[in-house]
């Protein structure tokens, strides 16, 4: 039995938990506002916002209802389209309008959904945060340029928003109504996920498992480890760092100390999927999905992580870059869990890049992927790992390549010539994303990025090509 | 004004099929469909699905009534096929279950064999082999032959342009429900809703007068449910013939990618010869259109292409030749801009090829070129009220293209990495139906006794604002305000016989017949009004909902004065019937007047592409647009932008890509990609082009909705001029989208 808020009243449900939020309210709660535009999380129509009570206080993300089963939104608040309008229209309704960013409509839920997260979000407004609000939601009718002049407006209106008390200020400027208020106490009477038994399966955001099996899951009880706070943390010792095995691809992104040691992580996390997506995904979820073109497995395969694996009582840590050992084969028992993430922290020497190319720039698979991770001293690279996706049927961690590179002078012939080295290590095939010619030419020149970027000082293009 | 149905929208109380309050006992149906794209069925196994508890039936081509065809142009389609199959996701069946969970799980469970036959998918095969969906056509004007001897070069070249999903948010969907008598009501995602009820009445082999086909808005349609909202509309009614329960039809997105046609790819071959002065003074082009495997509407679409294979210049000897070639892949259809834009990319393609190997800017010949009022179309049609050179002027002033050209080329010069292209666009759009008995239209106007008005016309709106104009026709004319005026659904009942919303006319065609209509009403009101103040008529007018005699407001309001004309019993209801004059086109000589007017206009794109990565992004497209007299700037501009960045992805990112078995793999929105909020470009603009507009438009106000998705081209030339920057070895192989991937290519070829 699983119990939350939708939009001011409780919710008792039935349905296996691995039912879908969007067939929930679409179908069961007739609550209409909320569309279907493709059941696989890329177009956003069926955008919600999930809330937690967390320290006493809510917090909202938006998601894809789509790929949202129902235990992970046991003792949540959902708002829906439906509880956000009021008797007037919203500041985020009425710059829609008034901007006309609206046109067949059937989008329009979805962005006004997404941009009132964005208003309830706690971070500070800014014209970039407004567009990339609404980096989930696509629209085949108006171009965007409406929307993002509605975006740009409402973040005009927010920025006399109080942020120590948002909800508030948010229902006395009428951005949402006065239920919100109500909220952490009804969710604080809300009883608790049911305990589920392992025999069930594990779900992290349901990214990976509802776009390929929707009808597996949808008629089954699943084991939610989004559920299990226990698993949900970024812990830094001295020269590690250690992710819970239920860390979002969000909550990475949050982690400002994370970001002392990776300085440009939020901008690979924007190369990665959309908002709503980061918010459900985890982490372990990409690793275990061994997708070849995951991003995060690239990324992590370039910090040499570990991943602790854990039965029962039983628990082991291998390298991640051990764990794939064929087209989607691991090592891993059908039942073994992924408890934790571990990892060296870069140091200042260090240099971390990811580079990613696909169709689309952005909300789109990589065509190729690739990460590295490089010190160097005195011009002589000390110490580098290197990982590509999208070449060969795993993640690939490139032994060879990095290897030949290992005690090299940082110069363009070794680069060179690592690449001729890095051509025969990958086996490309070609596919809807791309021919193996491509992906070849792609990977040697994202490989040649990751120099141009570190050190443009000593690689230019101009010297590679 | 803005749209009327914008709060709507925001609120998400729209409704659009999925929508509807489900009736009690409906049925869901889930079509099967072909596993390969050609073969002969050897056998269907049902049995396994339809023992599934739940299952209710399965309809198959043998419970068909009436025929089971449903092309609308040639009888060339099966609604289910019965012998063969002739593309993958072809429609076999409709599973009609108690759920559409139900109804998935036994589609899984049927068993088919069939015979495999060779599968074409491209359209060059297909016409060495005689495919052909009907003859080929040929427009020409001079003689392209004797013209050869006047030109200093002539270049010869072929062009690749693929296809585009239409990508609609909504998907297909209809839902269909018994009411007496053993009549139906069809509520349809469609543009076309007299199409499905004329098809529907064949396959259901009963009158049209039986089937109310009901339309309130679409979820987008682009062109994409303008024949191809039929079949689920039909298999809807169907079901609920036979079993007289509600049947409702939503396609699954994957389903809906799989089974329905796109935008037609085209490949062909050109011949273009300039004289010293960069004057083109012949082209020869040979359009290998990719219909797929029946006709639908590509012998209109074909036509169109060969209407604008000239797109903004007037060329003295052209020979314009296409052919309509079938395939086995899903029937390709009308998609905003019909044939059109494929057709300009060709000419554009020639021209940017002959500046290449001129080693000359594109823009220098696209200048010289441009069309002139008096200059005569291939097909016989005299320009009239050009605004190609005007726009262009204003282009460079307004924009200032010198300056544009000055930093990119500086820019380029200090880096090594990244480079900047630019490329001009223009346009030259003809307005109508192609087939000229298309070009009617009618509305139905109420005024209810309270004054209220309700307004049905046979146009569809799906997003383009076209029920936001009619209103601010009505009201314009009644000088009400617009919170009195209702617009209907479109419904055959109300408005019969109706074209579909197509050819970006559907404004001012159901505008002008709302026009007549309403004016006919307001006459009858002044008449009752005259005679209450004996009065001329000539002296009455309606304003702010007052009657005004002789400029003086009066006593009486519009609710007044029309309580008055219900007493006096004079009718409060009008149709209204337009039939756009002067248009013609004789096939048999391919030379006529087609068009009630053309629309112009003239794009700067600008993109910068990362020269290590192969990815590039849209810095501006700046565009000067002839809107005539614009009725609504923000509904004419959204459409400016929404049809700009459609093409644009069509240009760019939008990639089908079918196997050589004619399977599709780019089936869903994970592997097809349209743009998203950061694939627009970063700045649009929009400079209305000051013209009188023409009085074949609605209030002089041109029609805008196909158009400008033509500017979208400029982004492939804009893309290959920054390339150009960084290998100056570069052959264009002007084969569009230009991809992420063929740019890489490009870059290191
Ligand atoms: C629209 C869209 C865009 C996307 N874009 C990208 C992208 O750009 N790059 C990219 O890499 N991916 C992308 N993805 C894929 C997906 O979001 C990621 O792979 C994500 O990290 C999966 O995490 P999840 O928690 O949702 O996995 P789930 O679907 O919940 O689970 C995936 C698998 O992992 C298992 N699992 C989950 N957690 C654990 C655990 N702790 N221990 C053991 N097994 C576990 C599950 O049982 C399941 O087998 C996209 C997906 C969508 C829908
Ligand atoms: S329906 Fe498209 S993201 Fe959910
Ligand atoms: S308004 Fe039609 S998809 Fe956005």
């Amino acid at each position: 039995m699983i119990e939350f808020i939708l939009n001011d009243k409780k919710v008792v449900t039935n349905k296996p938990t691995g039912s879908l939020l969007v067939d929930l309210i679409r179908y069961d709660q007739h609550l209409k506002g909320t569309k279907i535009g493709c059941r696989e999380g890329d177009c956003g129509a069926c955008t919600v916002l999930i809330g937690s009570l967390v320290d006493g206080a809510m917090q909202y993300i938006n998601v894809t209802s789509c790929l949202t089963p129902i235990a992970n939104i046991a003792g949540k608040h959902i708002v829906t389209i439906e509880g956000l309008n009021m008797v007037n229209l919203s500041p985020v309704q009425q710059e829609m309008v008034n901007e006309s960013g609206t046109q067949c409509g059937f989008c329009t839920p979805g962005f006004v959904v997404s941009l009132s997260n964005y208003c309830l979000s706690e971070n500070e407004p800014t014209q970039a945060k407004s567009i990339a609000a609404i980096d989930g939601n696509i629209c085949r009718c108006t171009g965007y340029k409406p929307i993002e002049r509605t975006a740009h407006n409402i973040t005009d209106l927010l920025l006399n928003k109080d942020h120590n008390n948002s909800i508030k200020w948010l229902i006395d400027n009428q951005f949402i109504p006065t239920y919100f208020k109500d909220i952490p106490q009804l969710i604080s009477n809300l009883s608790p996920f049911d305990k589920v038994t392992k025999a069930h399966k594990l779900v992290g955001g349901g990214t990976d498992l509802y776009v390929q099996q929707p009808e597996v899951f949808e008629e089954i009880d699943i084991r939610p480890i989004n559920q299990n706070a226990n698993l949900r943390f970024i812990r830094f010792d001295e020269t590690t760092c250690i992710l819970g095995g239920s860390t979002t691809v969000a909550d990475l992104a949050q982690s400002t100390k994370l970001q002392k040691y990776i300085p440009n992580l939020l901008a690979y996390i924007k190369l990665v999927s959309s908002t709503p997506i980061r918010n459900s995904s985890t982490i372990a979820g990409n690793f275990v999905n061994a997708s070849p073109i995951g991003d995060f497995t690239a990324f992590f395969l370039a910090l040499n992580a570990q991943i602790t694996l854990q039965e029962d009582r039983e628990s082991r840590a291998i390298f991640l870059k051990d764990f794939y050992k064929g087209y989607k084969d691991l090592d891993k028992t059908a039942s073994e869990i992924i408890t934790e993430i571990t990892f060296e922290l870069p140091t200042v020497s260090t240099h971390f890049n990811l580079e990613k190319v696909s169709k689309r720039i952005h909300l789109d698979i990589a065509s190729v992927n690739t990460a590295i991770q490089i010190r160097v001293k005195n011009k002589v690279i000390e110490h580098i790992h290197l990982s590509a996706g999208g070449i060969g049927p795993i993640p690939t961690y490139l032994h060879n390549t990095a290897q030949y590179l290992q005690g090299k002078k940082l110069a363009p012939t070794h680069i060179k010539e690592a690449n001729a080295i890095m051509q025969a290590e990958i086996s490309p095939i070609s596919d809807v994303r791309g021919t193996e010619d491509y992906k070849r030419l792609l990977l040697r020149q994202l490989f040649y990025a990751h120099f141009i970027k570190l050190f443009p000082s000593q690689i230019t293009l101009t010297l590679l090509v | 004004m803005k749209n009327i149905d914008s709060k709507g929208h925001v609120t998400g109380t729209s409704i659009y099929i999925d929508d509807i309050p489900t009736i009690e006992g409906t049925g869901y149906g889930v079509v099967f469909d072909s596993p390969c794209a050609h073969g002969k069925i050897i056998s269907v196994n049902y049995s396994k699905a339809k023992a599934l508890p739940g299952v209710i039936h399965i309809i198959t081509h043998k419970d068909i009534p009436g025929e089971n065809q449903i092309g609308g142009i040639l009888p060339d389609e099966e609604l289910f096929a019965s012998q063969e199959v002739h593309f993958q996701g072809q429609p076999i069946a409709l599973i009609i279950a108690e759920s559409e969970q139900i109804a998935f799980k036994a589609r899984k469970l049927i068993e088919i064999e069939i015979d495999k036959k060779t599968v074409i998918t491209d359209p060059r095969e297909a016409q060495q082999k005689g495919q052909l969906i009907f003859p080929p056509r040929t427009f020409s004007l001079g003689n392209t032959k004797d013209s050869w001897k006047d030109c200093s070069h002539i270049f010869e070249g072929k062009v690749d342009i693929n296809g585009q999903e239409h990508l609609y948010i909504e998907t297909q969907g209809a839902y269909a429900q018994p009411l007496e008598n053993g009549n139906i009501k069809v509520s349809s995602s469609t543009q076309g809703p007299t199409a499905v009820q004329r098809a529907a009445a064949k396959v259901l082999n009963i009158g049209m007068h039986t089937i109310e086909v009901d339309v309130v808005r679409l979820g987008g349609g682009f062109g994409g449910k303008e024949d191809q909202a039929t079949p689920w509309a039909i298999m809807a009614a169907l079901g609920t013939q036979i079993l007289r329960i509600p049947i409702k039809v939503i396609l699954h997105r994957m389903d809906d990618m799989r089974m329905t046609g796109k935008r037609h790819p085209y490949s062909a071959d050109y011949k273009i010869g300039l004289n010293k002065d960069l004057k083109i003074v012949g082209y020869e082009v040979t359009f290998f259109q990719n219909a797929g495997a029946a006709a639908d509407l590509s012998p209109a679409v074909m036509e169109r292409t060969l209407f604008h294979a000239t797109n903004s210049y007037f060329i003295p000897n052209v020979e314009a030749t296409a052919y309509s070639c079938k395939t086995n892949l899903p029937p390709n259809t009308a998609f905003r801009g019909f044939g059109a834009p494929q057709g300009m990319f060709v000419i554009e393609s020639a021209i940017a090829y002959a500046a290449n190997e001129l080693a000359i800017e594109k823009q220098q010949i696209q200048k010289v070129n441009l069309l002139k009022d008096g200059d005569e179309f291939p097909y016989g049609q005299i320009a009239e009220g050009v605004g190609l050179s005007p726009a262009w002027e204003t282009l460079v002033s307004k924009f200032n293209l010198k300056a544009t050209q000055k930093e990119i080329a500086s820019f380029n010069k200090t880096n090594d990495a990244v480079k900047k292209g630019y490329a001009l666009m223009p346009i030259t759009f003809g307005i109508s139906f192609t087939k000229t008995p298309m070009n009617q239209a009618r509305a139905l106007v109420h005024i209810y006794s309270d004054g209220s008005v309700g307004i049905s016309t046979g146009a569809v709106e799906m997003g383009q604002g076209v029920n936001t104009k009619m209103l601010q026709i009505a009201a314009n004319i009644f000088s009400v305000s617009a919170n009195r005026i209702k617009l209907e659904s479109t419904n055959t009942t109300r408005v019969a016989n109706t074209s579909p919303t197509a050819a970006s006319a559907t404004a001012d065609l159901n505008g002008k017949a709302l026009e007549k209509a309403c004016n006919a009403l307001a006459k009858r009101l002044k008449t009752t009004a005259a005679s209450y103040f004996k009065v001329d008529v000539g002296t009455i007018q309606f304003k702010d909902e007052q009657v005004l005699v002789n400029g003086n407001t009066s006593d009486v309001s519009w609710n007044q004065l029309v309580d008055m004309a219900f007493l006096e019993r004079v009718c409060l209801t009008e149709n209204g019937h337009y039939a756009t004059p002067i248009i013609n086109f004789n096939k048999d000589k391919e030379k006529g007047h087609p068009f009630a007017y053309h629309v112009f206009g003239l794009a700067l794109t600008e993109v910068t592409v990362d020269c290590i990565r192969g990815t590039y992004e849209f810095d501006a497209v700046k565009i000067v647009h002839d809107f005539g007299k614009s009725m609504n700037p923000t509904v004419d501009r959204g459409q400016i932008e929404g049809g700009l960045v459609q093409g644009m992805g069509w240009m760019t990112l939008e990639e089908i890509k079918y196997t050589k078995e004619g399977r599709l793999l780019s089936n869903s929105l994970s592997t097809y990609k349209v743009p998203d909020v950061y694939s627009a470009p970063k700045q649009i603009l929009i400079e209305p082009l000051e013209t009188e507009g023409t009085d074949m438009a609605i209030l002089k106000s041109k029609a805008v909705g196909e158009p400008p998705l033509m500017y979208g081209i400029g982004a492939y030339f804009a893309i290959e001029n920054a390339i150009k920057a960084f290998n100056p070895a570069y052959k264009s192989t002007f084969n569009a989208p230009f991809t992420h991937e063929k740019v890489l290519m490009a870059l290191y070829n």
